[in-house]
């Protein structure tokens, strides 16, 4: 089972996001290693890079950079693998609450905050 | 009965153990019970935990909107973990169409003025995220106030919660445009990257805005080089480049900012070249940073060596081995290669590569941008590529290609053989893919070739002897078979090996097609017509063919069976007129395609020149009708014919004597439509104003030179729809130095009030020379026929 969250910094329709998640989560799967990491999906584009296991996809809308996005993901993922120390799904889905409260330092309302790592993990440290 | 309860951690295990959906609904279902039991009247201490697992299954997908006034209890508790929870459910359930969002807004002003940082930085990450508009006006000075605090913290949180509101409620803006300037003298990086996302926000909105913050663009450049020309800062720096996302949004406002403004964009000249030049490449970060530095270029008005410099920028990251990169070169390479076509010209041999990518959209872009990027130099070696890619692409790009390579060579081929050759060679290796005019472009163009008759007519029958299938290709091999079938007999052409072919191969081949079950109804019909061209053309008598029409007389398509029972009429009946009608088509122009039209107009030129035959024995009108293009030959098909012109040298001359009345003065300029030595023809124009639709012309003729006119005849020839009635002239002679001049009347009635279209025939005699002369009249007042 493979869950990954998104924060929808737009507003959906309630029933959408299953549909929408089953439906991307299908697109992503369905593409072989050699296809490149961005993908068009209806208005927006999908950007996902493959780190093992754990997949990690961030819709954005047509004006953005792709490649500073995938920047962004490979900085969360670091993030994250500080905080956890080697990161993996499992940690993902048991500490969800933790992984939020991160995810919220470093984007607020789809813009990108802080990138400094020693910075973002300070708050969730002290909860501890 | 108290059951124990879960902590969110076991409950994850409990759905995870779950082998099935039904398994894992119950679980949840009976979770979601013992919540709202809890929610009702549960401990508050644990409200927190519940409300988590509550969370964890909306995540999932379930309905969770009973959460809601849990969230609100929890956000007004006054510890931190409820705190926590609280506006995290916040976030996720509520949003703005639930009326409970409302309720929130005390908690957060409260929570805002408190001045507990963790505790402001979850409210204002709440409040940007769900942020209604009312919330928004009522809480913007809270938000305000807190932009100014001397906590980096706080103040970083607040800026993007201002984007927020700015969004909402643009008439916020004006609160939030005097502390940007002041934010942007920060040295914390998160502020100034919500600054800048402000700043973009503020600009995009507002043009007032905009030209405000171009006074900042120096400070900007300033930032930016600081940030590209320090070394390795251990803060910020993400594989060697000093923080990359601080840099790209300031590029990115630098483009809003530099947009159709010539000042701002020198000014930021040499830091784009700069940054261009000195960031490292070999990690990603580094390109990210190149890349928005080529929109940036691309966007601003840039000196022309910074755009050469961004082309080149992408013409490497082409060549660079991670996809990723290479499709986001492609995609800006199309975008720019409208604008900097020479500069794009010169990765041509790179982007003739990622043709052969594996990946579909890869390859679709690198197909447009190389049909972008054909022109008349390297048109040649451009179509080989293309061909050889056609030949391996995957179906949903062959159509695309095809016409691509089609359109690429109408405008740029070099010789007209080569044209045919590549329209050709892309008929039969994608024929079932092409558009549906490019049969008629290709008939068109190898009529107009009169010196490719030959060459065209063997290589079709070639392709068409070895595959019948690709049914484009099949209707204008039969259609040249048909009009050229004499010069394939004579084996004649001189740059293809030459053929012998006889002339029962060629009727063989046409029977062949018109049996093969591929074979459409409207290729059914080209053949039927090319065997039927085929009889004058072809010196053996002509009994297989008339044999075959008078089979397909009774056949059960309707439209071969009309077709087969006139070609068969035309053996029987009319077999005088049969060379004449079956001569070969004189150039169609190039119009739109107009199909029931000519296919109307054919049909009664048909029925005309069986039923009465007027036409062949008038010999001044025939002149003019030599024009009327017999449409006999052209293929009905429904779907495209060749495109036709409607004569213009109509039909219906009706030469008739009707008493005249002297048209009352007109309205309308006279018009002078021809002189030649001292011979002049005016046209004066009336419409009387009882009969909309008819138009009265007397045509004056004049005469100024020493000589006299004699035996002068005027005829008049007009469009199909209209009618034309002449009536006598006043006489055919007009004296020598401006004698009597002669007038005569037209009248032309115009129904459909289409344009008018009038020629003129002339015929006199002046100056020991007899003279004819025939034009169309140009410059016709539109009153004329409006």
């Amino acid at each position: 089972m493979i869950k990954f969250f998104l924060m929808y910094y737009e507003h959906v329709e309630i029933n959408k996001p299953t549909l929408l998640e089953t439906e991307v989560i299908k697109s992503c799967l369905s593409r072989s290693n050699e296809q490149y990491s961005f993908i068009e999906y209806k208005d927006f584009k999908l950007i996902y890079p493959e780190n093992a296991a754990l997949f990690i996809v961030v819709g954005v809308n047509d004006t953005e950079n792709e490649m500073a996005i995938y920047e962004f993901i490979h900085n969360f993922v670091e993030v994250l693998d500080e905080y956890f120390s080697r990161v993996s799904e499992l940690d993902i889905m048991f500490n969800l609450e933790k992984v939020h409260i991160i995810l919220e330092e470093m984007v607020l309302n789809g813009c990108i905050v802080e990138t400094n790592r020693a910075r973002i993990l300070a708050p969730p440290q002290i909860l501890d | 009965m108290v059951v124990p309860l879960l902590k969110l951690q076991d409950l994850i295990e409990e759905i995870r153990r779950a082998k099935t959906q039904a398994q894992e609904r119950e679980v949840i279902q009976k979770e979601c019970a013992h919540i709202r039991a809890s929610f009702r009247d549960g401990d508050p201490l644990q409200r927190h935990r519940q409300l988590a697992k509550l969370l964890y299954v909306h995540m999932l997908g379930y309905p969770a909107h009973f959460g809601q006034m849990e969230c609100l209890k929890l956000i007004a508790s006054p510890r931190f973990t409820d705190k926590r929870v609280g506006y995290l459910g916040a976030m996720l359930l509520l949003d703005e169409r639930h009326d409970a969002h409302l309720l929130i807004t005390n908690s957060i002003k409260n929570d805002l003025s408190q001045g507990i940082q963790p505790v402001q930085g979850l409210a204002l990450c709440t409040l940007s995220t769900m942020g209604s508009a009312e919330m928004c006006r009522d809480l913007a000075t809270e938000v305000e106030k807190l932009l100014l605090q001397p906590s980096p913290y706080v103040r970083k949180k607040a800026i993007p919660t201002a984007v927020h509101m700015i969004r909402k409620v643009p008439e916020l803006s004006d609160i939030f445009l005097p502390p940007c300037a002041k934010l942007l003298h920060e040295r914390h990086h998160g502020i100034l990257l919500g600054t800048i996302t402000l700043i973009m926000e503020l600009c995009e909105r507002n043009p007032a805005a905009l030209r405000h913050f171009r006074k900042v663009v120096p400070q900007l450049v300033q930032i930016l080089r600081m940030l590209v020309t320090t070394g390795y800062s251990t803060e910020h720096s993400i594989s060697g480049v000093s923080d990359p996302f601080l840099q790209v949004q300031i590029l990115r406002l630098l483009r809003i900012l530099g947009r159709n403004h010539e000042e701002s964009s020198e000014t930021m000249n040499d830091l784009l070249a700069q940054v261009a030049t000195n960031t490292d490449t070999s990690r990603n970060a580094g390109n990210a940073v190149l890349f928005e530095t080529v929109l940036t270029i691309m966007d601003i008005r840039s000196a022309a060596g910074l755009r050469v410099l961004a082309v080149n920028i992408l013409g490497r990251f082409l060549l660079n081995s991670d996809k990723n990169i290479r499709y986001v070169a492609l995609t800006s390479l199309l975008r720019l290669v409208q604008s900097d076509h020479n500069a794009v010209q010169r990765h041509r041999p790179t982007v003739v590569e990622c043709l052969r990518e594996t990946d579909a959209s890869l390859s679709r872009r690198a197909l447009e941008l190389s049909l972008a990027l054909v022109n008349s130099s390297n048109v040649r070696a451009m179509t080989q590529e293309l061909q050889a890619f056609l030949e391996s692409s995957p179906l949903d790009l062959r159509a695309d290609c095809a016409s691509g390579i089609l359109l690429a060579a109408e405008r740029f081929a070099p010789t007209k053989r080569w044209h045919i050759d590549t329209i050709l060679h892309v008929l039969i290796t994608a024929g079932a893919h092409v558009r549906d005019d490019a049969v008629a472009n290709l008939t068109q163009l190898i009529g107009g070739a009169q010196e490719l008759h030959a060459y065209s007519v063997c290589r079709l029958y070639s392709a068409l002897a070895e595959d019948i299938s690709q049914q484009p290709l099949v209707q204008v091999a039969a259609w040249c078979i048909g009009e050229y079938g004499d010069l394939l007999l004579e084996g004649s052409c001189e740059e293809v090996e030459p053929l012998q072919v006889e002339e029962e191969e060629v009727l063989a081949l046409l029977e062949k097609v018109l049996q093969s079950q591929m074979s459409l109804p409207a290729t059914r019909g080209y053949a039927l017509t090319a065997l039927m061209k085929l009889s004058t053309r072809l010196r053996g008598d002509n009994n297989r063919i008339r044999q075959v029409v008078s089979i397909y007389g009774s056949c059960l398509d309707v439209e071969l069976q009309q077709r087969a029972v006139e070609y068969n009429t035309l053996f029987r009946k009319y077999d005088h007129m049969r060379a004449a009608i079956l001569e070969k088509m004189p150039l169609v122009e190039r119009g739109g395609p107009q199909v029931d039209e000519e296919a109307k107009e054919s049909k009664e030129a048909v029925q005309v020149s069986k039923a009465a035959a007027p036409v062949p024995t008038e010999p001044q009108a025939s002149k003019l009708l030599d024009l009327l293009d017999l449409l006999d030959d052209t293929p009905e098909d429904a779907q495209h014919p060749p495109p036709l012109d409607p004569s213009p040298g109509g039909t219906l001359v009706h030469l008739l004597d009707l008493p005249c009345a002297l048209p009352p003065p007109a309205p309308i300029p006279n018009l002078k439509v021809f002189e030649r030595e001292g011979v002049q023809l005016n046209l004066s124009f009336t419409r009387p104003p009882g009969s909309p639709a008819l138009l009265l012309v007397t045509v004056t003729t004049t005469n100024s030179s020493e000589g006299d006119v004699t035996h002068f005849i005027c005829q008049a020839a007009v469009p199909k729809s209209f009618q034309l009635q002449l009536q006598a002239p006043s006489g055919n002679t007009v004296p020598a130095w401006g004698g009597l001049p002669i007038t005569q009347l037209f009248r032309i009635l115009n129904p459909n009030k289409a344009p008018l279209r009038l020629k003129l025939r002339l015929t006199y005699n002046h100056l020991g020379q007899s003279v004819q002369e025939i034009f169309e009249v140009n410059n016709l007042p539109v009153e004329t026929w409006q």
